[in-house]
């Protein structure tokens, strides 16, 4: 009885060591540690409008936007490759959540001001999508057309705000709506609406590493607004190669701007109103992360 | 006899702490850098997990790919998304053993030569492999370092045309970690 006690508590001795092998590995925690989705767009816009995607903190995005002349304007004006409309835009990434920016258009010299801020960012536990803010100043430069009257600068002003709810689903696929409130100070006529709502929709599918083809549609809920114009519809293909995103499109939409395009784009798909335009985002990395400081 | 149960349950009690000797870090080291004649691209990963038995000589890494720091953001989320696809491979792991263990002894301050050997993980791939490092024990800390070379190749990470002078096919790997015995 002696010896069979002995046995038994020298063999629970060694135990510890028997257990050991794999025992080392998890050691090191098999807890799933909360992740932010990455990488939703490949960029900060999805075609012309916005993506949920900020720049990252301390980066500058430089945005060079090109819209073409229409393509039913026929071999004379080459298809209109002959005509072009710019917007220039610089965004850059204040805090991991807040990202802030500027842009001057060619369409009614319009400049324009925005934040863009992540609220709800889509993780891998429990976040299933993302949602951000984005608002924007845009103002009209133009001379006034009478200058004798009296003019007022809060005239030239209209104001966009969007709420920007994206999910992605899977390495491929990303999906975003996107209710948008766009004010305008001053309109031409009593009949125009000041207040204007519209959803937009769109996602990307990504067919290689490095390549999507995307959609974005902006629909006018009904009123004045949406019966003088069009819905935005835009198509595209995203390129990225090391720091810079390409992104070829046609749309309907002159305007390269939120409040140009939802709410005054004229074309239409049908009777070949359509702009080919591109995108090239420039990344620069301007605050470097602490390890890399001095070099 | 109750004696001779009482002894033996204390000779458990004791044994059961000289036998199990396990060293951990949940903030290990790891930085990687490429040489390549257009661009050098270099990381840092300061939260590897990694842990080591004295007795048995097993050493493991787990390293989360998404804790590499780069310079550039961009450059990060390409890492990520289109080299290491760290979404379908979160982790990378290295399962070994140090094979000259009778050479090292962790209990005495100093610093040995440590042959290691075993599988390595990077990209869903397992290569075995054979290095070695140093380790370096000062009044009840380890720490161990290397630095070995890792071809991209034999872990399936492909460099597209477009960026080959950018990118070098051998990556120089520097561990730096620090590790303390867990009571």
């Amino acid at each position: 009885m002696q010896k069979t006690l002995v046995l038994f508590i020298f063999l629970i001795s060694i135990l510890p060591n028997v257990v050991k092998s794999q025992d080392l590995m998890d050691l090191l925690g098999n807890d799933k540690p909360k992740e932010f989705t990455t990488a939703t767009f490949k960029t900060t816009h999805l075609i012309i409008g916005q993506s949920v995607e900020n720049v990252a903190k301390g980066h500058l995005n430089v945005v060079i936007s090109h819209h073409f002349g229409k393509i039913n304007d026929g071999p004379y004006n080459f298809f209109g490759l002959d005509q072009s409309t710019i917007r220039l835009g610089l965004e850059y990434g204040v805090t991991d959540r807040l990202e802030a920016g500027i842009g001057r258009s060619a369409y009614q010299k319009t400049a324009d001001g925005f934040v863009k801020y992540k609220i709800l960012r889509q993780d891998n536990l429990s976040m299933p999508v993302g949602v951000s803010y984005f608002g924007s100043i845009a103002i009209n430069t133009l001379k006034w057309a009478d200058p004798s009257r009296v003019n007022y600068f809060t005239s030239r002003l209209s104001f966009v705000n969007q709420l920007i709810v994206a999910r992605k689903f899977n390495d491929n696929l990303s999906l975003q709506i996107t209710p948008t409130y766009v004010h305008k100070n001053l309109v031409p006529t009593n009949a125009d609406q000041n207040n204007i709502f519209a959803m937009g929709a769109g996602g990307r599918y990504k067919f290689t590493k490095r390549m999507s083809v995307n959609a974005e549609y902006y629909y006018l809920l009904p009123g004045k607004t949406a019966d003088d114009n069009i819905n935005s519809l835009s198509l595209g293909v995203d390129m990225e190669t090391g720091g810079h995103v390409f992104q070829l499109f046609f749309t309907n939409s002159q305007p390269l701007f939120e409040r140009g395009f939802i709410t005054e784009s004229q074309g239409k798909w049908n009777k070949g109103d359509i702009f080919f335009g591109f995108n090239i985002i420039r990344t620069f990395g301007i605050i470097k992360p602490k390890e890399f400081k001095g070099k | 006899m109750k004696l001779l149960i009482k002894i033996a349950i204390i000779l458990v009690m004791i044994t059961g702490n000289v036998f199990a000797q396990k060293y951990l870090t949940k903030n290990g080291k790891i930085s990687f850098f490429s040489d390549a004649p257009a661009e050098k691209i270099e990381a840092h990963n300061n939260q590897v997990n990694t842990a080591l038995d004295i007795t048995t000589g097993e050493f493991v890494f787990k390293v989360l790919i998404k804790s590499f720091e780069f310079k550039n953001a961009l450059m990060q989320e390409h890492f990520n998304e289109n080299y290491l696809e760290s979404g379908k491979y979160p982790n990378s792991t290295f399962k070994g053993k140090v094979t000259n263990l009778s050479e090292i002894n962790f209990t005495k301050n100093g610093t040995y030569k440590a042959n290691v050997e075993g599988d390595l993980t990077i990209h869903g791939v397992t290569q075995k492999i054979k290095q070695s490092g140093f380790f370096e024990v000062k009044d009840g800390k380890i720490s161990a370092n290397s630095k070995f070379s890792v071809a991209l190749k034999d872990y399936d990470i492909k460099i597209p045309n477009t960026v080959i002078s950018n990118i070098a096919e051998n990556i120089e790997i520097t561990v730096n970690v620090s590790l303390e015995a867990i009571k």
